[in-house]
């Protein structure tokens, strides 16, 4: 109660807070319903290079959201998706569950285990959590290799529901899903930032001693973050055994995961609930004509050499770049 | 799991062997990260670096390990002095290490791995000398020199840096850096040219294990990755800043790694480092010999 009326001061005013909200659901009303405008008259390959960027817009954004706000790096977010992934493969295995209920359970997991790692960790110096979420990725990914029932090394074969109604195609379906889920994480991350538990984030990021001696709860507000960070990196796993039909503990703990929810965000920019979504769509596009055009190992070393660039050249991202600009600009 | 003594005896001798090659690789970064809070999870990328210079000189120049260890070395130091002014100046001094800092190595980390791959594919590379097929035997244990080479480079490379950071000026300001930096200004010691050859030993350590892993087996460019869970389960149990706390650490993920590969299959061996980690991390963050 007391941090709640600490904060008060700092928040804007809310006809601005609303704004940005209604905004952000109005983009996403707009694209479900271009989705569905168009149809099947596109190729298929646009709705996969799209389901890609959007699969990174809500790993980016979940990421930031204890990353950018708080300051503690999560290495592992290859883990949470897989955790995701594979909750699917396990349901399906069992039941015959619409993906939604899948997601759900997928979200519930994946939660646990961020706030369960953050119960371990975030009590220790950042690092430690960011060494932690490391090793949490590798451990879960041996447990998997070696659990048969969801395929083990080898992998599963996952098949897809039957498809009826207005959507053409499962890929189709599996679009207009992610924008839906995209929209949530970003409404999600807005909501982070501009409440009390981003301003609180935001002291801890700047100076933990600092911000605990002022009465913030820092080990409860971390905690918030890690849960929501990692159920929705979870719900991000957890359509990909439908999206690509087959999956491995290559594809699920893929690299391109890790590096990517990383960059994004800091290459976008970390302070807002806008940097990693203008970071996810750059790189994501950039990578998807980068696959078509040359390959897929050295796109993953233009992200790499890009995030090394952002980082020295310019540490605030796109949006310093663009504040700069605002400020100094006509 | 069929259990013999004769199968136990040579785990546990084994495991002691591989452990002194961990703190080889481990060295670095207690260096690092314990003694210069620079949490390099690049470190790993530089030995597998290391392990590819190694094989280059062989390939072309027909070099020993030892000749490639005396060439590659004092480079090694060299880089890591220049990599570390760079990242002094981009977010040490800004004060910037905690994200983007810990974001940049693992920038650093991609772009070696991938460079690798694109350079030199994801064959797996090994190098070779007379000397590395003989085997070393008292009674029934028997153990070839491929492991026996690492595991003693390993140990004197610990013992150089134990009395070079105890017997020199340099050293223990390197020391007094880890303890308290604003103590060191203010008895007019320059802590950044302190850290500066911390890290270029560092690197160079990195770089000499790498030579050493690639005398054990064949390298290729992700195998870097399996390391950054045994170095950094190594530093933090061990104490995370002391140098016979890293050895003792090795030594007992060295053996725990042989006990769960030959009783219970190499499938498991990833996760025993990652989950000793996880475990010290969660029972007692100051490791064994913390302070």
């Amino acid at each position: 109660m007391s941090a709640q009326a600490t904060f008060e001061p700092r928040t804007p005013s809310m006809p601005a807070r609303q704004y940005s909200g209604l905004a952000i659901l109005l983009a996403g009303a707009i694209l479900v319903a271009a989705t569905l405008l168009v149809g099947s008259l596109v190729s298929e390959y646009y709705y996969l290079a799209a389901y890609t960027i959007l699969q990174f817009v809500v790993l980016g954004t979940a990421w930031n959201i204890l990353g950018g706000y708080a300051g503690y790096v999560n290495f592992g977010t290859a883990g949470f998706f897989a955790a995701g992934c594979y909750t699917t493969v396990f349901l399906n295995k069992l039941f015959h569950w619409p993906l939604i209920i899948d997601m759900s359970v997928a979200a519930v997991t994946a939660g646990l285990m961020g706030l369960g790692t953050g119960y371990l960790t975030l009590r220790l110096r950042g690092v430690f959590f960011s060494i932690a979420t490391l090793a949490l990725a590798i451990v879960l990914q041996t447990v998997i290799s070696n659990w048969s029932f969801v395929g083990g090394g080898r992998g599963v074969y996952v098949v897809r529901p039957e498809i009826s109604g207005f959507f053409g195609t499962y890929a189709h379906l599996l679009v207009v899903l992610m924008i839906g889920l995209a929209t949530c994480a970003v409404l999600a991350a807005w909501a982070v930032e501009k409440s009390w538990v981003g301003v609180g984030l935001a002291a801890i990021r700047d100076n933990e001693t600092a911000a605990e001696t002022c009465g913030v709860p820092s080990l409860r507000l971390k905690l918030i973050a890690a849960t929501t960070s990692g159920a929705l990196m979870g719900m991000a796993g957890a359509p990909l055994p439908y999206y690509v039909s087959y999956v491995d503990p290559a594809t699920a703990f893929s690299l391109a995961i890790a590096v990517n929810s990383i960059a994004m965000p800091l290459v976008g920019g970390t302070t807002t609930w806008w940097g990693p979504l203008v970071g996810a769509i750059m790189l994501g596009s950039v990578q998807q004509i980068l696959t078509v055009t040359i390959s897929s190992a050295a796109n993953l070393f233009i992200v790499g050499v890009l995030l090394v660039v952002f980082l020295t050249a310019a540490p605030r991202g796109v949006v310093g770049i663009v504040r700069a600009w605002k400020r100094g600009g006509p | 799991m069929n259990f013999s003594w004769d199968l136990l005896v040579n785990a546990v001798v084994t495991g002691v062997v591989l452990g002194g090659f961990y703190a080889a690789a481990a060295i670095g970064v207690t260096i690092e990260f314990g003694m210069l809070d620079i949490v390099n999870i690049a470190h790993p990328a530089f030995m597998i670096a290391g392990a590819y210079l190694a094989y280059l000189g062989w390939s072309s120049f027909g070099f020993d390990p030892f000749v490639a260890i005396a060439v590659f070395a004092p480079l090694g130091l060299l880089f890591g002095r220049a990599f570390y002014r760079a990242y002094h100046f981009f977010f040490e001094r800004r004060g910037d290490e905690s994200l983007q800092g810990l974001a940049f190595f693992f920038g650093v980390l991609f772009i070696i791995e991938i460079g690798l791959v694109l350079i030199s594919g994801v064959d797996y590379r090994s190098i070779t000398a007379p000397y590395l097929g003989w085997t070393f035997g008292i009674g029934r244990i028997s153990v070839s020199w491929r492991m026996m080479v690492p595991f003693l480079v390993g140990l004197v490379m610990l013992a150089g840096i134990q009395l070079y950071l105890s017997r020199t000026f340099t050293g223990r300001t390197i020391l007094a850096v880890s303890q308290d930096v604003e103590a060191v200004r203010l008895i007019g010691a320059d802590p950044v040219r302190a850290k500066e050859i911390a890290f270029g030993i560092a690197t160079a350590s990195a770089i000499i294990a790498g030579i050493l892993l690639i005398i054990i087996q064949p390298v290729e460019p992700s195998i870097g990755r399996e390391y950054i869970g045994r170095t950094f389960a190594i530093c933090v149990l061990g104490g995370i800043a002391s140098i016979p706390g890293t050895l003792i650490a090795s030594l007992i993920l060295g053996v725990a790694e042989t006990f769960t590969t030959t009783f219970f299959g190499p499938s498991w061996s990833p996760a025993v480092s990652f989950g000793l980690l996880l475990i010290t991390l969660a029972l007692r963050p100051a490791g064994l010999f913390g302070r």
